[in-house]
């Protein structure tokens, strides 16, 4: 990021670029990583309805795909919240560079 | 507009109106509600929302998370400020100046800016009649500036400013029922919903942009840091909540209330406070009377609203 001075701001400090915090890439604050075992996997979405920081990819089927490890906080909401096939979840969480 | 059908896999395939990059704490429940509410329409949507963590988290400098036109707005005035966007869009409209897109307007505050902070904004707003919904996500204290308790606190909590410890045992009062308050402005559409229930929720949101007016809606947030819990289990507690009957499922059309899930089997409120580090004084011995007390109110409230819901039943059954 270049440093940049008021004087080069917009007026009134407006941000024009709709959705640009995705430059910030918040996957970095992880110290817990979900991994998702899709044998075990359903496609209920729960998991991407729950997560916080929109970070299950879906593809144009709609059908999900892995996890986006660029946004990824690591919270757990999914693995807690991912029902599994017959009792065998499709999200657990290992500790981050293991 | 038509509706949009609520199912998960063709929502799935739609883009997100809030962006990943925010900086909200890992975990945290508000980012949930925020995806909900702008996922239930395709509206076109314009937001303000008071500051909050949702507002500093989301709109750091240059970099914002949103992907709809967003105000930000002091503590105070939300709720003033979008009503004077709506008044200006239905103006320019009426005067042909733009075309009108059935723009909806929504306000965003916390409990801190909503409850207390904003109220008057807030209240000013619903009786001007204003064509606009409030949300707000309740996390139950100030959280965004270190956990201090509101009015929307729940009784017992330990908060900074209600520390328990030898003086206090936490906060002492009971939260104030602010969607009832809301629902005294005799506005067309008041609501209560949880991330944890998202179909409901947008259900909800769905149903309150169908309706021209003031809408309210009050929106259960869990705060991991703030509520002492795990990083996890938002939306557990989110669930929990409404099973143990202390954030009731429900809404007010136009006068009318009507519990919208019922829990299969009530919860005892122990279960929505002892996973919760905020309440972990109320389980000592000494404290039992705190956890019967808090019990308690959440007994006597559910009784009023499930005779509010009767009562509605009833008036709605002749002219069927
Ligand atoms: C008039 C005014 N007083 C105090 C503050 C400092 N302040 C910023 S955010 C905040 C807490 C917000 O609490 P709440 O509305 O519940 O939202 P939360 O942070 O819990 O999401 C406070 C006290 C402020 N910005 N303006
Ligand atoms: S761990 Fe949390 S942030 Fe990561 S994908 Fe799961 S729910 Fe989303
Ligand atoms: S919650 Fe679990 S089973 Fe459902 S889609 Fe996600 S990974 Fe698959
Ligand atoms: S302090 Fe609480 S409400 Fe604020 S961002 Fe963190 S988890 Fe969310
Ligand atoms: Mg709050």
């Amino acid at each position: 990021m270049s440093k940049k001075y008021w004087e080069t701001l917009p007026q009134g400090s407006v941000v024009l670029e709709a959705g640009n915090s995705a430059k910030f890439k918040t996957g970095s604050w992880r110290s817990m990583r979900p991994k998702w075992i899709e044998e075990n996997c359903i496609q209920c979405m729960f998991c991407w309805m729950y997560c916080p920081d929109m970070s299950v990819k879906v593809n144009a089927e709609g059908k999900r795909e892995d996890f986006n490890f660029d946004y990824c906080k690591g919270c757990g909401i999914c693995a807690l919240e991912c029902p599994g096939k017959k009792g065998n979840k499709a999200i657990v969480m290992e500790e981050e560079g293991k | 507009m038509t509706t949009k059908p609520l199912k998960l896999r063709e929502l799935a395939k739609g883009e997100d109106r809030f962006a990943y990059g925010h900086r909200m704490c890992a975990g945290c429940g508000a980012p949930i509600v925020v995806k909900q509410v702008l996922m239930a329409t395709d509206y076109p949507i314009i937001a303000s929302n008071a500051t909050g963590c949702l507002e500093v988290s989301s709109c750091i400098q240059e970099y914002t998370a949103w992907k709809i036109p967003w105000i930000h707005s002091a503590f105070e005035n939300a709720a003033a400020t979008i009503s004077g966007v709506e008044a200006m869009y239905r103006s320019l409209v009426k005067q042909g100046k733009i075309d009108d897109k059935q723009v909806k307007f929504i306000a965003f505050g916390g409990d801190g800016g909503t409850y207390d902070i904003g109220f008057q904004s807030l209240s000013g707003a619903m009786e001007r009649g204003h064509d606009m919904m409030y949300i707000c996500y309740d996390n139950g204290a100030y959280m965004n500036t270190g956990i201090q308790r509101s009015s929307a606190t729940p009784f017992g909590a330990n908060t900074t400013t209600c520390p328990a410890g030898d003086v206090i045992p936490g906060k002492l009062q009971q939260r104030k029922d602010l969607t009832r308050i809301m629902a005294a402005h005799d506005i067309p559409y008041v609501a209560q919903a949880s991330p944890g229930n998202w179909m409901d929720l947008m259900k909800k949101v769905q149903k309150a942009f169908e309706i021209k007016g003031p809408k309210f809606m009050n929106i259960i947030a869990p705060c991991n840091r703030g509520w002492r819990s795990r990083t996890d289990d938002a939306i557990t507690l989110a669930k929990l909540a409404v099973n143990t009957c202390y954030w009731p499922l429900y809404e007010i059309e136009n006068g009318v209330t009507k519990i919208t899930v019922k829990p299969k089997e009530k919860k005892p409120l122990t279960e929505f406070l002892k996973p919760q580090g905020r309440f972990k004084h109320m389980f000592a011995p000494k404290n039992k009377w705190m956890l019967e007390q808090a019990q308690g109110y959440v007994d006597a409230q559910w009784e009023r609203l499930q005779k509010e819901a009767a009562a509605g039943e009833a008036e709605k059954t002749p002219e069927e």
